[in-house]
């Protein structure tokens, strides 16, 4: 059975790597619902954050061959209830609507905020699963949406001894010179 | 320190990682690299290919008969799309070998400029690992993860593009080789319980069977292997790129796996309760349909790279462990032997193999030569001793199927992505790194005229290669195909060939040709008994099929003798 699975992976900050591994998703004809890169608490390391959606025994196969690349240093995956999982939606919205409607109640309803606000229109922001922003705009549509933007997943495990903790304990990579 | 410039460096540390020999054809962009080559003090020793993809066939074939990684040069944009088909072969077989393409200056990529491609990206999905060096000081670095990846762990193509600046810049150059990386652990622990776990299944076993893969040959494993085998007497086959493995003669020996193998062993693998993968990665070629397949058999799955194991076939015990450490630690755990009325099961079914198929093609009496015999007789005359190549195709699985291999990577073929063209190629790589040794070729007629151009290269260096040509006028195992599957509509299969002998002597390579049973025996000796190289054209049967076959679809033990 085909089900939403999030994959984190640890790599080497190196050129080509985002690449590498979008290939062993690509050659399976997988599609990448979401993909974040960002660098990690660790200096020179990248995390990533892939959901997928797909059978389990193919997600593991993908890891193992993420696992493979020499540049990686972890990966692994989790279903939806083994990790708090968070996005986050911008909303532009044109200032006559805002004042129009009742906008304040709203976010104070969806725990939205507003993080600007100009002359023409304010934007809105909402962290939550998709889901959520998702309502929020179905609900924001009746003012007039100018512009709408959603990240893609960031995620933590719950696991106690999360896959970062590991990264402390890495040696430094040096090219010791003779 | 003394500065030195970024084409030297390149040469140095190929030199510190033992380099000796590199296969490669001059460009633009690579000029500077050349140049210092060129110079007298340069003691690497460069073969003046003439394709890039000859130069990458070449090199895994030297890779393969010495054991050191195979070396390529390249320049920019077309040298080094070239290379491709090389290079994905290497990656398919995971033969060690590094590439070093040039590029474009670094202020020019990303433009458009003349002969610049984007090689790294092009080779991402087909090589372990690659890099792109944009300046001087990153040379040193570059290559030494280059060879530690290349060789290491589960071996594989590498690729560096140096652009032409860094090739001129210079740098303070200082070399040390990697000896590990910390994203990278090429050699995973052997666990003591998997070892426990191994030993309590190979004991309840009554109908064990092991099946060797390349990994025996590329961790170096034969001689554990062969001890293994001695001790337990469990029957044991081979995969295409896991032959040479084992001496043919061997008692526990029962021949090879998948579409064209060995009868028994095909068979068997559906009434086996054992199976122990050793090296080798269940390829469709070898499994047939999966659903059916080793359906009575506990599978223990050893492989050094974790991704193989549960990748094709659910094993119960997945091992993730050097092959040849596996069996060093288990072979003095057991005290077991497996019976010999299960090995003679096998014995039987090579009888039934012998006299439908093994028999009338080695030893025929009449109609056209059959490639088999032709084979079968080279083996004789070599005593199984000569390094065999082959192109891919019915020459291959002939070959395969009817050489004695005696000696490990005494067999070169194109295995994971049947590259036609691959023969005449590796060859030559194969005599370059193996001077001393007879080096023989099987190419069908078609394979042959993909490559052909490296006879200049052969000419040029007098490469000993014994070349024979099987010729039938037809792309022999499509032209099977179709006789079997498309009601022998032989759509763009049958092709009229050059006069190969005059060919051989456009570039003064000695030749004959053979169309006779009984002149074959002395137009082989011929060849074996000529100095330089040789070219045998031998006029096959037209429209001879390999045997047995395992129909695609079909379970493994459903292999048909005719």
């Amino acid at each position: 059975m085909k089900e939403m699975y999030t994959i984190t992976a640890f790599s080497e900050n190196h050129i080509g790597l985002l690449n590498r591994i979008t290939i062993i998703f690509t050659r399976r004809h997988i599609n990448i619902e979401s993909l974040t890169v960002s660098s990690s608490e660790m200096k020179g390391v990248h995390r990533f954050t892939i959901v997928i959606e797909e059978e389990e025994a193919l997600v593991k196969k993908v890891v193992k061959q993420i696992s493979k690349l020499p540049e990686v240093l972890r990966a692994a995956y989790y279903q939806n209830d083994e990790i708090v999982y968070r996005e986050i939606a911008l909303y532009k919205i044109s200032i006559e609507s805002a004042i129009e409607k009742n906008l304040e109640h709203l976010l104070r309803e969806y725990n939205a905020r507003m993080v600007d606000i100009q002359k023409d229109f304010v934007i809105i922001e909402k962290t939550g699963h998709v889901e959520d922003t998702e309502k929020l705009y179905d609900i924001l549509r009746h003012f007039g949406i100018l512009q709408f933007v959603r990240s893609g997943r960031i995620s933590i495990s719950k696991q106690k001894k999360e896959l970062s903790s590991y990264l402390s304990e890495l040696p430094i990579n040096e090219y010791v010179k003779a | 320190m003394k500065k030195i410039t970024g084409a030297e460096a390149i040469l140095r540390s190929l030199k510190e990682e033992g380099v000796d020999t590199i296969f490669g054809y001059p460009g633009g962009a690579i000029m500077p690299i050349y140049d210092k080559m060129h110079k007298e003090d340069c003691s690497i020793k460069h073969i003046l290919v003439r394709h890039e993809q000859g130069a990458a066939h070449a090199a895994q074939a030297y890779a393969q008969v010495t054991g050191k990684p195979g070396i390529c040069f390249a320049t920019s944009g077309p040298g080094a799309t070239n290379l491709l088909t090389g290079i994905t072969n290497a990656n398919l077989d995971s033969i060690p070998t590094v590439f070093i393409t040039a590029q474009v200056p670094s202020h020019l990529l990303g433009s458009d400029a003349f002969q610049e491609t984007d090689m790294v990206s092009l080779s991402m999905p087909v090589t372990k690992w690659n890099y792109q060096v944009t300046k001087a000081e990153e040379i040193p670095e570059a290559i030494a993860k280059a060879f530690h990846f290349a060789t290491t762990g589960r071996p594989g193509p590498v690729l560096l593009d140096i652009t032409k600046d860094a090739q001129l810049n210079t740098l303070d150059y200082r070399y040390k080789k990697i000896k590990s990386i910390r994203s990278y652990n090429p050699v995973p622990k052997l666990k003591e319980d998997d070892l426990n776990e191994a030993v309590k299944m190979i004991k309840e076993s009554r109908k064990p069977m092991l099946l060797a893969g390349h990994g025996i040959l590329l961790s170096h494993g034969e001689k554990e292997l062969l001890a293994f085998m001695e001790k337990t007497h469990i029957p044991t086959a081979v995969t295409l790129l896991g032959k040479s493995a084992i001496p043919e003669d061997n008692p526990w020996y029962v021949g090879m796996l998948g579409m064209h193998g060995n009868y028994a062993p095909n068979i068997l693998t559906n009434e086996a309760d054992l199976i122990i993968a050793a090296g080798m990665r269940f390829d469709d070629r070898v499994t047939g349909d999966l659903k059916r397949y080793a359906v009575k058999a506990k599978i223990i799955h050893v492989d050094i790279d974790e991704a193989e194991l549960n990748k094709n076939v659910q094993a119960d015990l997945p091992v993730n462990a050097d092959i040849r450490e596996f069996f060093k630690a288990i072979t003095p755990r057991l005290n077991y032997k497996a019976g010999g009325e299960w090995l003679d099961e096998f014995e039987k079914l090579y009888k039934t193999e012998y006299e439908k198929v093994i028999q009338p093609e080695c030893y025929p009496e009449n109609g056209k030569i059959r490639s088999g015999e032709a084979i079968k007789m080279l083996s004789d005359k070599t005593k199984g001793e000569a390094i065999v190549v082959t192109d891919v195709g019915q020459n291959q699985m002939f070959a395969a199927r009817y050489y004695d291999f005696k000696n490990p990577n005494s067999l070169i073929t194109s295995g994971g992505l049947g590259t036609m063209g691959f023969g005449l190629p590796a060859a030559m790589g194969a005599q370059v790194g193996a001077p001393d040794k007879t080096v023989v070729l099987f190419a069908g007629d078609g394979g042959f005229q993909m490559t052909f151009q490296e006879l200049g290269t052969i000419f040029q260096y007098n490469l000993p290669v014994k070349m024979m040509v099987l010729n039938n006028n037809f792309l022999g195992m499509v032209r099977q195909w179709q006789d079997l599957f498309m009601d022998k509509r032989y759509a763009e299969t049958n092709m009229p060939t050059p006069d190969f002998p005059k060919l051989a002597g456009a570039f003064g390579i000695e030749s004959h040709v053979v169309t006779s049973r009984e002149n074959l025996e002395t137009a082989i000796e011929d060849m074996l008994n000529s100095e330089g190289p040789y070219l045998l054209e031998v006029k096959i049967e037209k429209e001879a099929n390999v045997f047995p076959m395992i129909y695609p679809g079909s379970a493994v033990d459903e292999i048909v003798l005719e």
